[in-house]
């Protein structure tokens, strides 16, 4: 915040309320924000970034994914009513269960979450939109492109078969596995950089861009939550990505990394799996008890009994998410002190599941409840959800597990969790939150009887399962012998799930049903206590009309003139005087408001670096290298155009004046600003696949008595050359940096240049080590794991390359200069990560095997 | 067994499933976990009783409070007592449940699984078995070396049986659900499992790890009998074929099926498919796919990738009737 300087006006009085003068200032305030904020219509309208278009494209394609895998897992209850069935072949039958697993993890569970924060969260936080729309948009169209491509092989006879735990050596048997593990690996990974994308904005929306005066505690549940889950994503999806990495090496070239002949091992693929896999389930389960925590308060009429409890809870459920991967892993043969210490951590993890779920007691326990739909669907999901937990205990305890683990105890055991701990809420979240969206309410008529007939179906079908796995049914079969006492729990299990598709087709219905005619709801129809609620009834895509002074957790309950104020124009940024989408900066814990952001517009670009980006995974699954090789550049090139002209805009002026005489800059860079961090959040996703990868390393040296072959190795010499010139690239780094902080744009280029000349130099020397001792990856595990540390490091080496030639081309074209360096300090933040990275890979590489 | 476990809670383990059972209309069957003929699977079907009857009353217990907040109540509780029941009812409570049930389940688990002590212990009976795609290959110790079978297990009653585990191929997991809870088989490990059968019978035992095309299709059959019964038992089996001349074993021998299926006593001695020495006094064919009979042998025989997709074994269909079905009758003399 600083004081009004001379080239701005002194601060404006608004006139009287309902002067005329004031009607016409609100009046022509509304027409340029109205403007600046405009969709647009046509073939443009999908070059939309703001987050009401993209969140409500992406809810949609979600949903519809959604359904896909609904319709899979109704033909799989077909196949197994009546016993020795043959309805569908085994072969589409594996198809068939893989993919419904995997679209319903990858394609719905976690983009849903995803999609309902974009809609929702910046009008929760009172903001104008999420700080990286376009970041959002591209997201999405990645999410589509994958989505499609990953569904749409099971139409060509190509979907993965294997499982979508895609358990090697099965999975990486190209002849057993098809093309389907590769579309599975590269789909999917595309999607997950779009997922981790998502959570990089999320969590920088949270932190960074609430209204003032909401101090980091008076913030919504839900955004705790958001930033809680997109904080697990961070450290949850890496891991995978690393062991993507290492399963396609093995699949494409031959690299033994899971193959026991040549000491890899498939269990670390397991690990590396289910490090993901178990904080994924709380991924997923966490938003929909945010919004349960959104809902609950609404319908008691009064604040959460326990806002710190429930926090607490959230954080800690995250924290013991990660230590709890290797109960999936109990029938392996691990030793028995394994197996007590992570059943007692799984146990462990129902503690704070349970505070939450007394919170909500207490919360309506002390309130007056008001019961509808969303209500309805919140109570079944928890009453679904509690015996899932509660299963959930069982085979948490090995000895238990031994008999449960992979039959259809765990089918059952798994749906109850998912079903009443995220579908039911998320419905819960649709009939609540709908009014936001289009203005309009959904039928409380037909959402009763799809409530009543998703429970009941969803009891019918899921029930009786766990009878049959504890009768001896192993999931993932595509038939089973006659006589075994399964037949008429299959067939009820089977009419149940049909029941089950039909109370989502009534609420789908509701859903998309033309409402033309029906009024729109009345404002804040629920009487809600949160800011998301001061949107009118249809909403303006500019979101908020004015940014509000929060001083409450319920700012609508207890705040009795915020509606009239944001209505009028009095709060912060009422206007939109340039023309230009802005919204409010505040500092993470006290939220003071530190600068006007402007974020960018609508744009085709996100598409198409989304669309590239696709073209080169999709391109790499058929191992169409020259193809591959022409996506990458345009992908390079589209992603250099986005950047040049959309990132750190040099504004015209810089300060504003944002209302009640508060003047903010337009420009911050470092630490102050959103892009900063946002490079610190995704750096730290990246350290955590490269820790993911080091792990690898030293697992197959736990498993291997002689892990470095005898005179094996890339000697010492080129790893230390190669740490000691990216270092020196890292120190020339930080040297330009510091030039351009005092405005020596000479040096700063010839520093940007020398730090370029180390980093390819140090490239070069680290691929020199393991070249030159004559290091085969494919003829044994330790070569293969040494080659990948030292690709990884390059590959980020090759990266940071392209960062300082870019800055030194901004700093030629005059964009990077003493006052507009938010390029230098983001490249400066990159460089801290690539010298841990390096010193790190060419330290374990080279000195370990002298060490070990 | 401790003492302790086996005076105290041998009645109550055997009663209770038993009544709940019943009251639940059917927990048996041949491959049942809640029809325990073993020690481990019956320990385990305790504590899942136990379980379920606790885990309903917590689930009642939290629902009525949900319903009667929700709907029921008379007044409002206050913000204090509010915090209280979030102590109380999230935190303290569940706090002491699990810790007793982790307690009861970590001191059941090295008596399960004895093998993970040092207590790979002489005596009982001690075999291989190794997972393929998708049949199982057993190998058990007898006094003249090792005995290969296939996709039958003969164990005797009340004696142990330690198995040790591999497969060569994919991860395979192997469950007796009547015996015992499963453990998996890893290419590049080997993995170990104690059984006990304290109830003779005719179990099925199958593959409970994904394996490909025919997962569903791997199972196995366990016969526990008296121990008198499975020494007879094993000295068969360790016996060269009964038939070892004839027309049947020509055509085995000449139209290939020598190069893959072993059967003692002949010159047929393949090693990639299943040992066919005493198939025919096996209850099953195609690991526990079909019965064992004449029209069942010859269908296999003419197609087995349409009874069993992606088998490794070549159909037969161009071999004329008669020629089938010599060879079926062969395999099922082969007692």
């Amino acid at each position: 915040m600083t004081a009004p300087t001379s080239d701005i006006e002194a601060r404006p009085t608004l006139p009287e309320r309902d002067s005329p003068a004031d009607l016409e200032r609100r009046r022509t305030q509304e027409v340029r924000l109205r403007k600046a904020w405009e969709t647009p219509s046509g073939w443009h309208y999908w070059t939309a970034v703001n987050n009401t278009e993209v969140g409500v494209w992406y809810t949609a394609t979600a949903f519809a994914f959604m359904l896909f895998a609904g319709v899979l897992a109704l033909i799989m209850r077909a196949q197994l009513a009546v016993p020795e069935n043959d309805l569908v072949s085994a072969d589409f039958y594996n198809q068939a269960f893989t993919l419904h697993g995997t679209v319903m993890m990858f394609l719905f569970s976690v983009p849903i979450f995803e999609a309902v924060a974009i809609v929702i969260l910046p009008q929760m936080l009172g903001a104008r939109d999420l700080p990286f729309p376009r970041l959002s948009a591209f997201g999405f169209w990645s999410f589509v492109l994958g989505g499609v491509f990953v569904c749409g092989s099971i139409f060509f006879n190509a979907a993965p078969n294997t499982g979508w735990f895609m358990y090697p050596p099965l999975a990486t048997d190209e002849k057993q596995s098809g093309i389907g593990a590769d579309i599975w690996l590269l789909g999917l990974s595309f999607i997950e950089v779009a997922s981790i994308a998502a959570a990089v904005e999320l969590i920088v929306g949270t932190l960074k861009c609430r209204p003032p005066g909401m101090r980091i505690n008076l913030i919504p549940l839900f955004a705790w939550y958001i930033l809680i889950v997109a904080g697990m994503i961070l450290f949850a999806f890496p891991p995978l990505i690393a062991g993507d990495i290492l399963f396609e090496m093995e699949r494409m070239f031959d690299w033994p990394f899971f193959d026991p002949e040549r000491r890899g091992d498939p269990l670390l693929w397991q690990h590396l799996f289910w490090i993901f896999g178990h904080p994924e389930v709380y991924i997923v389960f966490l938003p929909a008890i945010a919004l349960i925590a959104m809902i609950v308060p609404t319908f008691a009429q009064r604040p959460i009994v326990g806002y710190s409890w429930i926090v607490l809870a959230a954080v800690g459920t995250g924290f013991l998410s990660f230590g709890l991967w290797v109960h999936h892993m109990f029938a392996t043969g691990l030793p028995t002190i394994s197996l007590a210490f992570f059943s007692a951590a799984s146990e462990a993890v129902v503690i704070p599941t349970g505070v939450q779920i007394f919170v909500f007691i207490a919360t309506l326990l002390a309130g007056r409840v008001i019961f509808a739909v969303p209500m309805l669907f919140a109570t079944g999901g928890l009453a679904i959800f509690v015996i899932g937990g509660l299963t959930g205990v069982m085979v948490a305890l090995a000895p238990f597990d031994w008999q449960a683990h992979d039959t259809y105890f765990v089918v059952a055991h798994l749906h109850y969790v998912l079903i009443g701990g995220m579908l039911f809420p998320i419905t819960a979240g649709i009939y609540y939150f709908y009014p936001l969206v289009s203005g309009k309410m959904l039928s409380m008529r037909l959402g009763k009887i799809g409530f009543w007939l998703m429970f009941v179906g969803f009891n019918v079908g899921f029930l009786p399962m766990h009878l049959t796995g504890l009768r001896g049914m192993p999931r993932r079969v595509f038939t089973y012998a006659d006589g075994l006492g399964w037949d008429w729990l299959n067939l009820v299990s089977t009419v149940g799930a049909f029941i089950f598709a039909a109370g989502v087709l009534v609420v789908v219905y509701d859903v998309v049903r033309p409402k033309g005619r029906e009024p729109y709801a009345a404002r804040n129809p629920w009487n809600a206590g949160t800011l998301e609620w001061l949107i009118g009834m249809p909403g303006e895509s500019w979101g908020v009309r004015s940014v509000p002074f929060i001083k409450s957790r319920y700012p609508l309950w207890d705040q009795p003139d915020l509606i009239r104020d944001v209505d009028e124009g009095r709060g912060l940024l009422p206007d939109a005087e340039e023309g230009k989408r802005e919204t409010l900066v505040t500092s993470v814990l006290d939220a003071e408001p530190i600068q006007c952001l402007r974020v960018p517009g609508n744009a085709v670009v996100p598409m198409v670096a989304a669309f590239t980006l696709g073209g080169v995974f999709i391109a790499a699954t058929f191992k169409l290298w020259i193809t591959t090789l022409v996506f990458c550049v345009a992908f390079l090139a589209a992603l250099i155009y986005w950047l040049w002209t959309g990132t750190s805009v040099i504004p015209e002026k810089t300060e504003k004046h944002v209302g009640h005489g508060l003047v903010l800059p337009i420009y911050r860079s470092g630490p102050a600003s959103i892009g900063w961090w946002a490079m610190f959040i995704t750096m730290v996703g990246d350290a955590t696949a490269f820790a993911s990868l080091v792990f690898g390393y030293f697992f197959y040296w736990t498993i291997h008595a002689d892990f470095v072959p005898e005179g094996a190795g890339p000697g010492v010499l080129w790893p230390m050359v190669a740490m000691g010139l990216l270092v020196a690239a890292w120190a020339a780094t930080l040297a330009a940096r510091r030039l351009n902080t005092a405005g020596r744009a000479g040096a700063v280029r010839l520093s940007l240049a020398v730090a370029t000349v180390l980093t390819v130099a140090g490239g070069a020397a680290g691929l020199w080590g393991p070249w030159t001792t004559n290091l085969d990856p494919t003829s044994d595990v330790y070569p293969a794991i040494v080659w990948i540390l030292v690709i990884w490091a390059v590959v980020h080496a090759g990266v940071a390359v392209i960062m300082l030639l870019y800055c030194l081309a901004r700093s030629l074209a005059g964009r990077l200069t003493r006052e507009w360096d938010i390029d230098m300090a983001n490249v400066a933040l990159y460089w801290h990560f690539m010298a841990i990275t390096a010193v790190v890979t060419f330290g374990v590489v080279g000195l370990f095997p002298v060490v070990g | 067994m401790t003492p302790l476990l086996s005076a105290t809670q041998t009645a109550a383990r055997r009663t209770l499933p038993l009544a709940l059972c019943l009251a639940a209309a059917g927990c048996s069957g041949p491959q049942s976990a809640l029809d325990p003929a073993g020690r481990e699977a019956e320990t385990v079907a305790h504590l899942f009783f136990v379980m379920t009857i606790g885990g309903a009353v917590i689930w009642l217990a939290v629902i009525a409070l949900a319903v009667y907040a929700g709907g029921f109540k008379q007044r409002t509780l206050s913000e204090e007592t509010g915090q209280r029941l979030i102590l109380w009812g999230g935190a303290v409570v569940p706090t002491l449940i699990l810790a007793a049930l982790l307690a009861y389940a970590l001191w059941l688990m090295p008596d399960l699984r004895p093998w993970t002590r040092e207590a790979m212990a002489e005596g009982g009976v001690k075999g291989h078995v190794t997972a393929e795609q998708y049949w199982w290959r057993v190998r058990m110790e007898g006094p003249g070396g090792p005995v290969e079978s296939a996709n039958e297990l003969i164990v005797p009653v009340g004696q142990r049986v330690d198995l040790t585990l591999t497969s060569p191929d994919v991860i395979h997991s192997f469950w007796i659900p009547a015996l015992a809870g499963k453990i998996d088989m890893i290419p590049g490990r080997t993995n170990r499992i104690t059984l006990r059968a304290d109830r003779p019978g005719v179990y099925r035992g199958v593959c409970a790890e994904f394996c490909g095309e025919s997962h569903a299709l791997m199972a196995f059959t366990v016969r526990a009998v008296p121990p008198q019964e499975h020494a007879a038992l094993a000295a068969a089996e360790a016996r060269p074929a009964a038939v070892t001349s004839g027309e049947g074993l020509r055509l085995f021998l000449e139209k290939g099926c020598a190069a893959c299926h072993a059967i003692r006593g002949t010159e047929a001695r393949g090693g990639v498919g299943p040992d066919l020495t005493h198939v025919g006094s096996r209850p099953t064919i195609a690991a526990a796919t079909l019965p064992n009979d004449q029209a069942s042998r010859e269908r296999f025989l003419r197609n087995p990738d349409a009874v069993k997709p992606g088998v490794r074994m070549p159909g037969y269909d161009m071999l004329p009737p008669a020629e089938i079905e010599t060879l079926a009758r062969f395999l099922g003399d082969l007692k």
